[in-house]
């Protein structure tokens, strides 16, 4: 408590960026992994096939039903002492991971990001201009063709707007793998307040974080749209296009 | 562990189930999100009438409530507000000079914590909603002379309600999953029972399936009822 305040932040931020760099670790990890398993979540749900589309629509049920936290404790304690009772999983190569209560959290994320954004996606895949599927098609493409070179692109950039906010989501859900022993903002957060009992200055510090995180996420996403939907945004100036087209 | 206990008996009323702690504490989850849920309101409609109100200070506060409450964690913000709300009223109360004893009790913390956070996304919705309604009927409504309330209750909310209702039913859905977090301040909750439940019996998979299955219930009932509101506030707009 002698601690000048300044003497105190000086000491408290360091520790709370390391933490802010597992957050973002955390949310790199499973932001790639959960949106690369959204894409067949996605094409699964759109199938006509009840194989593949009634077992899709009861994941994305299930993900966005329940808590993240219980997602969360399901695997952490739930699969993580199925894991640790089997031998063969114990003495495996792979055992020093599964130990980790990293990548039980990154796993939950994972699986709940695919959850959320394969629905969003399904959303985008539907709204593609069926006209533009027909197009591929009169150029004799094959399916697989116009997934890749149509649907999904189009797709993609439909869910864009709709994808930064949950991304942001996605980040924020990431404090949550504090309640499992991982060392990310929160969890550092908490820890310094027990050490040092300043709730304020410790928590306030976190909140700017988060925000300054958020912030940076919302417009590099904000960049990231207007490169990609180039062609559909307005001529930057009419002057600017008048003097243009004379060149031409 | 209880492997000569069926998954029944686990379940079961009495001091060898955990079916009563596990009810009890569902019953506490709807409780805090239904009243966190009319908090939210409260302060939806604050925010977003002071969004729209035209007063720049009025619209600052607002636009800084919403940003702030929607970048940083649900979970930071609750155990901030739980731990230091209480605090922070008993200053003012001093400050105006009320000498009571004020003790403020953990659910009413709770809620006012997330009821402060959905509060946020309300305010975008009912914002988003109020904006969708053409203007020309507002003024139609004033050139007819209705008065303010009249105006509003008349043409504003019927037409608003329709543009709110999707929002308003997300925000219901992350409202009773957003409960779930109250539990790491220690109010004796669906999550909570859970918890207790698996530690007790080391049975971590059945009873956080279970636990998962009674939000899923939530869930999906809500989602029915959500589907019949929609339909009744839609009544009588032609479908294209």
């Amino acid at each position: 408590m002698s601690q000048s305040l300044i003497d105190f932040l000086l000491g408290l931020w360091p520790k709370l960026l390391q933490g802010a760099w597992m957050s973002i670790l955390l949310l790199i990890v499973s932001g790639v992994i959960g949106n690369i398993l959204a894409v067949p979540v996605a094409l699964a749900r759109v199938s006509r096939n009840p194989l593949l589309w009634i077992p899709s629509y009861l994941f994305i049920l299930l993900m966005r039903g329940t808590p993240l936290l219980v997602q969360i404790y399901i695997l952490y304690y739930g699969l993580g002492a199925i894991l640790g009772q089997m031998p063969a999983v114990r003495s495996s190569f792979l055992w020093p991971y599964l130990r980790e209560a990293f990548w039980y959290a990154a796993l939950a994320l994972s699986v709940n990001t695919a959850g959320y954004s394969g629905f969003i996606l399904r959303g985008a895949i539907l709204a593609v201009p069926h006209g533009e599927v027909e197009a591929g098609r009169a150029f004799g493409m094959s399916k697989w063709q116009i997934l890749r070179r149509v649907i999904l692109p189009r797709a993609i950039r439909i869910s864009l707007p709709t994808f930064s906010g949950e991304t942001i989501l996605l980040l924020k859900a990431t404090s949550l793998a504090s309640t499992v022993t991982v060392t990310e903002l929160m969890r550092v957060t908490g820890e310094a307040y027990a050490e040092s009992f300043r709730f304020d200055e410790c928590y306030i510090s976190a909140a700017i974080i988060y925000i300054v995180l958020s912030f940076i996420l919302t417009r590099g996403f904000y960049f990231a749209e207007r490169q990609l939907n180039k062609d559909r945004l307005p001529p930057k100036s009419s002057t600017a296009a008048a003097a243009a087209a004379p060149a031409k | 562990m209880a492997t000569d206990q069926s998954y029944l008996d686990l379940l079961s009323y009495g001091d060898k189930g955990w079916g009563d702690e596990l009810v009890r504490g569902a019953l506490v989850t709807v409780e805090v999100a239904v009243c966190a849920y009319a908090v939210g309101i409260v302060f939806g409609l604050i925010g977003a009438g002071a969004k729209l109100s035209g007063g720049r200070a009025r619209y600052v506060a607002a636009d800084l409530y919403t940003t702030i409450v929607r970048s940083v964690p649900e979970l930071l913000l609750i155990i901030y507000i739980f731990y230091r709300g209480p605090a922070a009223i008993r200053g003012l109360a001093s400050l105006l000079g009320i000498q009571a004893q004020i003790d403020i009790d953990p659910f009413v913390a709770a809620v006012a914590a997330l009821g402060f956070i959905e509060g946020a996304y309300t305010t975008e919705v009912f914002r988003g909603a109020i904006q969708a309604v053409p203007k020309g009927q507002m003024e139609a409504a004033r050139a007819f002379g209705m008065g303010w309330w009249l105006r509003t209750k008349r043409v504003l909310l019927p037409q608003m309600l329709r543009f709110a209702i999707p929002g308003l039913g997300n925000i219901w859905l992350n409202t009773t999953k957003d409960a779930a977090l109250v539990s790491v301040v220690s109010l004796s909750e669906l999550m909570n029972a859970g918890k207790q439940a698996a530690g007790g019996t080391k049975m971590y998979f059945f009873f956080y399936g279970i636990v998962a299955l009674c939000y899923l219930v939530i869930t999906v009932a809500s989602q029915v009822g959500v589907a019949q509101l929609d339909r009744w506030a839609n009544r009588g707009v032609r479908r294209a």
